[in-house]
């Protein structure tokens, strides 16, 4: 069980401080978890800390492969209802 | 003759009460803080208009990581062309800024303040900013320490930025109503989780006037930074103003938005639009009241280096400064000798200033008649208060506004550059119809040379042209030509179209 970043990561080493396994580390492209270590925060925290703050969407998957913050979840808008804010908003 | 340069109250003329030598004589927004403040911020580029004409000022890009989200932001911030606020060509560690920081303190001897604004936040990574600041202090003790936040952890902060001695703040407030909040920022990381929407928005803003109030308490002066968001916070930060300086901080700075799309944010993205420059004045002035506002804030990247305007970043690449041999106590005295030059200098001007104020009855061909109209002008200045650059070379004008009440700095406006020399000069002809663009509204260009076919076009868009004033401080040659213009009659005839909008009825 182990969570994984891939390739949209940018660097902001927001992850590797709030990681209370150490397993994050710095590494080129991009930054990667330890598999070994990673424990998807099960025993410190109710969610895991990186895909908490990791401002990417898509940016970290789960054990499955999954992305633990899909596309339209960090803006907040569903991606169903875009045309319809980006209307709102153009309107401003 | 000296000019004096008025700021928003005292532009009502005779309006202002003043007790003796502390009013109606500065040329910046400078003239209401208290004697103390006006100390510390004399040498500061981004706290004084006055300085940053003389002096110049660095970030080091030693914190990446952010604990919030917002709309005007992207994460992504590897692009060296781009000069937003956030975007960084290169991270340092705190033992390469502290190298970076004296090898510009030693080439650049009127550069005076390091500041840390990112390029995430700074205080959501507080080891790595509090090591770059523990070092410098010891190492290089004549540098003034700086650091901008979004307030999220400031108030836990707050002690360790006291023991730094890190006497300015500038916090990003953009709201003081979770409903407008909400609007900007996403998510914020708290307390070990994801947290979105209002109950953010509120979180976020607490502990912003939270770690406001903790430090005017401990007398930390503090600046807040807002960007002016239309259909969203415009309206707003008037009332974010007036809570933040009853709260104590001692400037407020409304910056534009900028979002494009390409910069793929999602305010670019999704089409929310940024200010015109009229409707920023607008704002500015209403805010102002009795508040400091500043206008001369180039919204710098969290790599820049320079004086504000500039970015002399290319000069200091980890590569170049390994190669340079930098002896730090000797740069200390060479920036010590700089430094008093330059404070005589400025001393000097306020002290003439000061001299003028206390005549009486001026001259009665100093005084404007008040049924004259303002006019906008631009200016190319290189540095030092003077008209000094070439039209070509200007990558930035500063927006001045003359009136019968006196001559105020409104805004600078970025231009492409079209004219770099050599080769290059390929794309002439449109870039330098860019430029004349970016001096929309105003009347007049002050700069110390300008090319034929710039003049020519120039005068075609109603903008005249004007080489006389080289090297001529700038007020004293933007009233001289407010003056000439109406000895030419022209104030008497409405300001051109385009201009009539941008000049404020203040």
């Amino acid at each position: 069980m182990a969570l994984s970043i891939v390739e949209s990561c940018v660097n902001c080493w927001a992850c590797y401080d709030v990681c209370p396994s150490n397993a994050i580390y710095s590494s080129s492209p991009h930054f990667k978890i330890n598999p070994k270590k990673c424990t998807e925060c099960e025993d410190d925290y109710k969610h895991p800390q990186c895909a908490s703050i990791c401002p990417i969407e898509g940016a970290i998957l789960d054990a499955s492969g999954a992305e633990m913050n899909p596309a339209g979840s960090l803006t907040g808008i569903p991606p169903e209802l875009l045309d319809e804010a980006m209307r709102e908003i153009q309107a401003r | 003759m000296e000019l004096t340069v008025l700021d928003q109250e005292t532009s009502n003329e005779g309006a202002s009460s003043c007790a003796s030598g502390s009013c109606g004589s500065s040329n910046d927004q400078m003239s209401h803080l208290a004697d103390d403040i006006r100390e510390k911020v004399q040498n500061h580029p981004c706290y004084s208009e006055e300085a940053h004409h003389y002096f110049a000022r660095m970030h080091v890009a030693v914190a990446p990581a952010c604990n919030i989200q917002c709309h005007y932001c992207n994460r992504k911030y590897d692009c060296s062309n781009e000069s937003r606020p956030g975007v960084v060509s290169e991270l340092l560690t705190p033992e390469e800024a502290v190298m970076k920081t004296k090898a510009v303190a030693a080439t650049i001897p009127q550069m005076t303040v390091l500041g840390i604004a990112g390029p995430g936040d700074p205080l959501a990574n507080p080891e790595r900013t509090f090591s770059t600041f523990r070092m410098l202090s010891e190492q290089a003790p004549d540098i003034k320490l700086c650091v901008s936040t979004n307030g999220l952890a400031l108030p836990e902060a707050v002690d360790e930025l006291a023991k730094h001695n890190i006497d300015h703040v500038t916090i990003t407030i953009n709201c003081v109503d979770p409903e407008v909040g909400e609007k900007i920022y996403p998510w914020i990381y708290w307390n070990n989780k994801r947290i979105r929407g209002r109950k953010a928005a509120k979180i976020l803003i607490e502990q912003q006037q939270k770690g406001l109030e903790m430090l005017t308490a401990r007398g930390i002066l503090v600046k807040v930074n807002s960007v002016m968001i239309p259909g969203v916070n415009d309206e707003h930060l008037k009332e974010v103003s007036r809570i933040v300086k009853q709260k104590g901080a001692f400037l407020h700075n409304v910056m534009p938005l900028i979002a494009e799309a390409e910069h793929g944010t999602f305010y670019g993205v999704m089409g929310q639009r940024g200010p015109e420059p009229e409707e920023l004045q607008v704002l500015q002035d209403a805010c102002a009241g009795d508040m400091n506002m500043m206008r001369h804030c180039r919204q710098c990247r969290a790599d820049a280096v320079g004086l504000l305007g500039e970015d002399r970043g290319e000069e200091f690449t980890l590569d170049k400064i390994a190669e340079m041999n930098i002896d730090y106590n000797a740069a200390m005295v060479t920036r010590k000798a700089v430094h008093e030059g330059i404070i005589e200098e400025l001393n000097e001007k306020q002290a003439k200033r000061d001299r003028l104020a206390a005549v009486s009855i001026p001259e009665p061909k100093d005084i404007i008649d008040p049924k004259y109209r303002p006019a906008l002008m631009a200016v190319a200045t290189s540095g030092g208060g003077l008209i000094n650059q070439h039209f070509g070379h200007a990558t930035e004008f500063l927006i001045y506004e003359a009136s019968p009440s006196g001559v105020r700095f409104i805004s600078h406006r970025k231009v492409d550059q079209y004219c770099i020399g050599g080769d290059t000069c390929g794309e002439k002809e449109s870039a330098l119809s860019g430029s004349i663009r970016a001096l929309k509204g105003c009347e007049a260009v002050l700069c110390s040379k300008i090319g034929y076919e710039p003049w020519s076009l120039l005068e075609d868009a109603g903008i005249v042209p004007n080489g006389e004033h080289a090297m001529e401080p700038i007020e004293e040659a933007v009233l001289a030509v407010y003056k000439e213009m109406i000895a030419a009659g022209k104030l008497e005839e409405a300001a051109p179209a385009e201009a009539v909008q941008q000049v404020s009825v203040g």
